[in-house]
């Protein structure tokens, strides 16, 4: 089990290296005309879904499309793709072909001018590739040789010290000598552990605390076996909570929808992911240069998805050759222990992030809680359950009220520390 | 302190020379220890290469290497699907409705699968005569997980694939085409598949269809033909019957397909002062004889004497006994009308016609929408026997029978290993796909498409609830393919539906929803395509001659039935109802025919039953070694043997139990007439019920009808006392209580109630709590060794006087303790002619349990829902819980039954583990356990009212055994919910608890059983 800094404090070094990098990696967007900039925001809206600048997508790639045809043309294609293949333009139809007959939605609504920023967006220059940051590369070995370097000199200063003052010491006792002067030898005194060997209530006292001292560290130990807190695997396919949850905003249930009816959370099958993978094929968020998380890291991991569910990005189809993803599982109760997702998620509207902790800030996903018997009984002592808005504790709440003239309970009050409620 | 005492350790001391007192006080040891015989051999030390030194390192690092492996957990991997299904969300059932026709059960039920897996077979609701689902229909889903299974069609022998298969069939059948060749199948109940068995026989008319049903009912279909037109079996609804009268039919049973308990049972239920009494003329204790009011035993051979003078009046052949009994049952049968029903087992054209002239006033039977399910022709079937032995047909295909085995001559075995052509159709290699050239391998129902009319009006669909496991086909997709090209068996009966039987009204959707659908459409049945005419073939009538002493009944049991089933633990295991003995069959002789022919059954150390072996022949049949089990009730003169038994082809060694009773079966009818010889050895019987009687003891109350009607409950069901300052009072008063009691009035408080007059003692429960909890088969050692995990029974009682009733004044009237010792001993064996009482004993859940007080590490605990919890993980082992139990109702895991070679059924292989409930653990070694209540059941029935946001209605809250229960005999609910069914069960007047003087107050209540037996 290889656990992973997810806060990696190395050197600032590579900070340095970070903030020249992007200097020179700095392509400017700003120099197109105003044209291109409104353009760019009518893409994203309006075609983004579809197409692609530089990729083929559902629809085919549009960088310098004004240069394959005539914007007149243009202009009636975006407006009414479908009118105009029925006129019998052969351009139109060749088109439609190509791309198996799939429908473009028409936008009659995009005026002429729209058009041409949206052209002009597209005819803007590919941008540079970005300048890998090789030299960003620095591993944390170069770190450690820096700082091995500087305990080395350290040690060696400290030895240098020692040696010093030795020799002081001897020459002051030599010139002493050569003075005449007597050294008085010193008094022979009985050594220190001596005396503590020879005293048995010291001893003992000693002796009691050892082994209390063992005891515990030997008790915190053993408490910790089959405790998983922090467990983060490598797992087959880089999945980044932090893009998907975080940066994104993904709701946890939208992938993990069965937590919400099943016991299991359910690890999305792969045809989830394609929901918006069929789209996104290369990452364009921020990247963390210092952990080597890079476009071109995602990019393959995003690969590796394709590849597992088999889907030609080029052909934009599925190749009907599936490799299932073997996840390496994080969260693993006993088969002894019942746990219910629905239970806590639907009934109770308990946040994911209270047992799964900051999820959408997890890079690398790990355990968050220690999920023993005793957290999950800590908790159940501590919440109240919602008695108000759901019926089924409508009974329950009525007569409880009129018996014991209590309006709040918890979890455990209603019976939910018996070993059967989650032990059978 | 010191002491000037001295001690003397021997005489010799006092000799003070003695040289050997000196000696003692240096040696400890006078001889020498003999270290040179296990040091001196020095040769054998050196040569060793572990010495002591070494030894101690390989054990100082193990014990190291394993506790630090120990802190490690391993890496487990989750698979999700690539592209998910949308119906299928990991960890929530669906349901699916189907059907099962194997030839002996058919049902329509539901079944449950988990993430594409079925693992449980319930009744289908919707269908308002939903067949037998007893407990092999239960114990169905298992066999589809059954290691054994065939993984491939096979030509001669090597596997191969459809392709060659088809080219093989076609070659042979063109080789053939001038011969003779017969399909030989079982009964379908198939519209469809008439439909295309009539296809192929246009294609192939030298090809004959012929019905086999392994265990005959072809001489009620012969008189039902005659008499009404249609091959067909009269159903009958026992709920609305006063009198029932049964020669020789065990209709709780497995008597023309069974499935009858659940209306029988609601006649049973006292009502306004009324119920059915049941007469039943016997020679086996059948099911249907212990629950009978009256029960004659009487010899096969005077059943039909019997039934004449029921129907006439001549009672010339009968004893004056049995005659009176007769009379008593006729007077009753003419009071009732046609509330009264004669029913009949007797394999004889003749009684048959005479029950069905009987019956045709009667309410009870049911001819206008008959059973249409066993089809089967026993003297065409004799025929296509006598026509292989002979060589008169040159080619057999059968499917979904195994003639081999079940044939009655064993001729046929050769004869049917030189046939030129032999084709099978089936499930596993079994005794006749094993000698048949070409086997096609077919998959189980829950993996099939199909469609069946078990009953005439009512349609049902079989749908497939998991992709095939292996590489198998339906007959019917071959028969699709052979017949008409480019199209499959799905298409063909969707098509077949559509034009026939759906309407606007039921659509496809909707049918296979349901499951069900009622429809007047005339389609073709199994009789319509096989050959044979009820007014062309003879009509038999018994007319054997005796060749020996002794009658023999050959029965099927509720385990294994016809022997389909033989490589299921489940039902291996399941113990008969009435002997209580599972894993065998044996021969059931009457206690006077055992003592005549020096027959015993014996207890040895241990309390495990012992049996005599006999050798038991019929003319040239001669069947070794069989084990007799003496059976209370059996008619004199007659004994008993169970069909289904002593197969071994695709048969784990296991389960390759009992002796093969298929080849007494002669001209398919079960009455026989044998001897037999005892011969040396003992049979050890996995007998699970070692004490047979009560005793007069206060375990199942009873009274009769009369005394229910007429007295107040306190006379005939009394709250027990006991004694407090020296007054009695009542076990139920707060007085009695030492404990202090929980508030149970809040939220649910579950009760199950059992109710002793509707309970048969069928064994459904005890299967659908198998299937549902996990429960290990332990195999057939260790339920001698009582050892059984069983986490429900069914206790079989036999009364040792006539009645019960008896039994209780012979108790009341014992005096001294010569008498006392004499009767109790007498006690102890069961009457002649018992009464029988059944009665399904769980954990009874106490609020006072007695387990949970004793156990050192509180692993099992009380629940305020009323359940009683028993933490596995938590548990240590001691059994002073299993110990302190009254009710000895807690298992306990003696081993690992899991992953263990030792137990080798299906928890020891993958594809028998895919039928495990995943939600509920499997115990591991060294841990108790024990009925829980469902409570998985109970908590998810719950959890989807709170997500729903709902309260839960009366009639949710559902355990296994309750589910599963045909005759309603077991209900549970919350008792907390008003005017909840069980609520009222509970305050009822025959509502009591198992040993309620023992103060535990169980949440489990029975109701007293009541009697129909006094003269009305």
């Amino acid at each position: 089990m290889k656990k992973v800094n997810y806060h990696n404090l190395s050197s600032q070094v590579s900070i340095i290296l970070l903030v020249l990098t992007l200097t020179i990696s700095n392509v400017t967007l700003g120099q197109g005309n105003t044209d291109a900039v409104a353009g760019e925001s009518l893409f994203k809206s309006n075609c983004a879904a579809c197409h692609k600048l530089d990729k083929r997508g559902v629809g085919p790639a549009l960088r310098n499309v004004d240069e394959k045809y005539d914007r007149e043309w243009l202009y009636k294609w975006i407006k009414n793709s479908q009118g105009l293949i029925k006129s019998g333009d052969s351009k139109a139809v060749a088109i439609f072909k190509e791309y198996n007959n799939s429908v473009m939605t028409s936008f009659p609504g995009l005026s002429n001018e729209d058009i041409d920023n949206i052209i002009a967006y597209t005819s803007l220059p590919k941008p540079e590739p970005k300048v890998t940051a090789a030299p960003v590369a620095v591993s944390n070995g170069d770190d450690g040789t820096i700082q091995n370097m500087v305990l080395a000199g350290f040690v060696l200063v400290f030895l240098l010290l020692v040696v010093m003052f030795s020799l002081v010491t001897r020459s002051l006792t030599k010139l002493s000598q050569t003075n005449g002067e007597e050294v008085e030898p010193e008094e022979s005194r009985m050594p220190l552990w001596k005396a503590f060997a020879q005293n048995q209530f010291l001893m003992l006292v000693s002796a009691i605390m050892l082994l209390l001292v063992s005891a515990y560290f030997m008790y915190g130990f053993f408490m910790q076996v089959g405790i998983d807190q922090g467990y983060a695997p490598v797992q087959p396919i880089h999945y980044s909570h932090k893009i998907h949850a975080g940066a994104n905003k993904i709701d946890c249930n939208y992938c993990h929808s069965s937590a919400r009816k099943s016991k299991h959370s359910g690890i999305p099958s792969l045809n989830v992911c394609m929901n918006c993978h069929k789209n996104i094929s290369e990452y364009n968020g921020e990247e963390d240069l210092v952990n080597g998380y890079t476009k071109e890291f995602y990019d393959k991991e995003i690969a590796k998805l394709y590849d597992a569910v088999g889907w030609d990005d080029a052909m934009q189809s599925y190749t009907g050759e599936e490799k299932p993803v073997k996840w390496v599982r994080i969260h693993n109760l006993p088969d002894f222990v019942y746990f219910n997702h629905s239970q806590h998620v639907t009934v109770a509207g308990i946040d994911c992030q209270k047992c799964h902790g900051p999820v959408e800030e997890m890079e690398i996903m790990y355990q968050y809680s220690s999920l023993t018997m005793g957290w999950c009984i800590d908790c159940h002592r501590e919440t109240n359950v919602d008695l108000e808005n759901n019926e089924y504790y409508e009974k329950i709440h009525e007569e409880l009220s009129k018996k014991y003239n209590v309006d709040k309970l918890t979890i455990a009050e209603l019976g939910g520390l018996e070993c059967g409620k989650c032990h059978y | 302190m010191s002491s000037n005492k001295k001690y003397w350790k021997s005489i010799e001391e006092l000799n003070e020379n003695s040289s050997i007192v000196e000696l003692l006080k240096q040696n400890e040891f006078i001889t020498p220890i003999p270290t040179d015989e296990f040091l001196g051999d020095k040769k054998t030390l050196e040569s060793s290469s572990t010495s002591r030194r070494d030894f101690l390192k390989y054990v100082g690092f193990t014990t190291a290497a394993a506790s630090l492996a120990a802190c490690e957990g391993p890496v487990i991997k989750s698979i999700p699907y690539v592209v998910a299904p949308d119906e299928i969300v990991p960890g929530v059932p669906n349901f699916y409705a189907t059907s099962i026709a194997d030839g002996f059960d058919f049902a329509n039920v539901l079944i449950k699968t988990r993430e594409g897996r079925p693992i449980l077979v319930e009744r289908n609701h919707l269908a308002k005569h939903s067949g037998a689902v007893n407990a092999r229909v239960h114990a169905s889903v298992l066999s589809m997980y059954d290691k054994n299974r065939l993984e491939g069609p096979k030509v001669m022998g090597e596997d191969a694939s459809w392709i060659d298969f088809d080219k093989k069939v076609s070659s042979r059948i063109e080789e053939l085409k001038d011969e003779k060749i017969i399909l030989l199948t079982q009964s379908f109940a198939s519209p469809t598949t008439s439909e295309l068995i009539t296809k192929f026989q246009k294609k192939h008319p030298n090809i004959k269809h012929v019905i086999y049903d392994s265990v005959s009912s072809s001489e009620a279909l012969d008189a039902f033909e005659d008499k009404y037109g249609i091959r067909a079996l009269p159903d009958y609804d026992f709920s609305n019957a006063e009198v029932i009268v049964s020669v020789g039919a065990d209709f709780i049973g497995d008597w023309q397909g069974g499935g009858f308990e659940g209306s029988y049972a609601k006649s049973r239920i006292p009502k306004k002062g009324k119920m059915s009494r049941h007469y039943q003329f016997e020679s086996n204790m059948s099911l249907s004889g212990a629950n009978a009011d009256v029960r004659v035993p009487i010899l096969p051979s005077l059943q039909i004497e019997v039934l004449k003078a029921l129907v006439s009046d001549s009672y010339v052949k009968l004893p004056k006994h049995i005659s009176v009994l007769v009379e008593k049952a006729k007077k009753q049968l003419k009071k009732a009308g046609k509330k009264g029903v004669i029913i009949t087992g007797i394999a004889d054209f003749d009684a048959q016609k005479m029950v069905l002239n009987y019956n045709q006033d009667s309410v009870v039977m049911d001819v206008k929408y008959p059973r249409t399910t066993f089809m089967g022709r026993s003297s065409e079937v004799e025929k296509v026997m006598n026509g292989v032995i002979s060589g008169d047909i040159k080619g057999l295909i059968s499917v979904g029978v195994n003639p081999v085995y079940s044939f009655p001559d064993a001729r046929f075995i050769d004869a049917y290993k030189k046939l030129p052509f032999s084709l099978a159709f089936s499930m596993k290699e079994d005794e006749t796909a094993v000698l048949a050239q070409i086997i096609g391998a077919t998959p189980h129902y829950l993996e099939s498409w199909g469609d069946c009319q078990f009953k005439k009006g009512t349609f049902s669909l079989m749908q497939p609830t998991i992709r095939p496991l292996f590489n198998t086909q339906q007959f019917q997709e071959c028969l699709v393919r052979w017949t008409q090209s480019g199209s499959s068996y799905y298409d063909f009966l969707k098509d077949f539906w559509s034009d026939n039987i759906l309407n606007s009204e039921n659509t496809w959707n909707k049918a296979l929803h349901d499951g069900v659908v009622k429809s007047k459409a005339k389609v073709k049945t199994d009789a319509d395509t096989s050959i044979g005419n009820v007014l062309i073939s003879e009509k038999r009538t018994n007319t054997k001659k005796p060749s020996g002493d002794l009658e023999l009944t050959l029965y099927t049991k509720t385990g294994l039935g016809d022997g389909q089933h033989a490589n299921n633990p489940w039902l291996q295991e399941l113990p008969d109802p009435i002997t209580r003995a599972s894993w065998d069959n044996y021969i059931t002789i009457s206690a006077t025919d055992a003592a005549r022919l020096g027959l015993e059954n014996n207890n040895v150390a241990n309390g495990a039953l012992n049996g005599s072996y006999v050798n038991l022949s019929m003319g040239e049949t001669v069947i070794n070694k069989v084990p007799v089990l003496i059976q209370p009730g059996q008619a004199n003169g007659s004994i008993g043997l169970a069909l289904g038994y002593g197969r071994t082809s695709s048969i784990q060694k296991e389960m390759q139990t009992g002796v093969n009773a298929f080849r007494l079966y002669k001209e398919f009818s079960p009455i026989q007439t044998v001897t037999i010889d005892k011969i040396q050895g003992e049979h050890e019987f996995a007998c699970v019920q070692l004490h047979n009687t009560m005793m007069g003891r206060d375990i199942i109350r009873e009274t009769t009808l009369e005394i229910f009607n007429t007295k107040n409950k306190h006379n005939w069901n009394p709250v027990p006392e006991v004694s407090k300052d020296h007054k009695e009072i009542a076990v139920t008063s707060k007085d009695a209580d030492l404990w202090t009691s929980f508030d149970r009035s809040i939220g649910p408080h579950f009760n199950l109630s059992i109710d002793l007059n509707s309970c048969t003692g069928c064994g459904v429960c005890v299967i659908a709590c198998h299937a549902e909890n996990n429960v290990p088969v332990v195999g057939k050692e260790e339920v001698r060794k009582s050892r059984d995990m069983h986490w429900l029974r069914i206790d079989r009682y036999y009364s040792s006087e006539e009645s019960f009733k008896g039994d209780l004044d012979k108790k009341e009237n014992i005096s001294g303790l010569g008498s006392s010792l004499s009767e109790f001993g007498d006690m102890e064996n069961p009457s002649e002619n018992p009464q029988v009482a059944f009665m399904p004993v769980m954990c009874q859940h106490c609020n006072h349990a007695p387990c949970e007080t004793v156990c050192p590490v509180a692993a099992t605990s009380h629940g305020r829902q009323g359940q009683n919890q028993m933490a596995y993980n938590r548990c240590v082992g001691t059994r002073y819980c299993a110990n302190n139990c009254p009710y000895k109702v807690r298992r306990f895991n003696w081993f690992l039954y899991a992953r263990n070679d030792e137990f080798d059924f299906n928890m020891n292989n993958d594809l028998g583990r895919m039928v495990l409930n995943p939600d509920v653990v499997v115990r591991s070694r060294g841990v108790m356990e024990k009925c829980s209540m469902c409570i998985q059941m109970t908590q998810k029935t719950i959890l989807d009212a709170k997500r729903e946001g709902r309260a839960i209605k009366d009639g949710e809250f559902k355990t296994a055994c309750s589910a599963a229960c045909d005759t309603g005999a077991i209900s549970f609910g919350d008792i907390n919910l008003e005017d909840s069914i069980i609520s009222e069960l509970v305050k009822d007047d025959r509502a009591y608890h198992l040993l309620a003087e023992v103060g535990t107050k169980p949440n489990v209540v029975y109701q007293v059983q009541v009697r129909n037996t006094n003269e009305a």
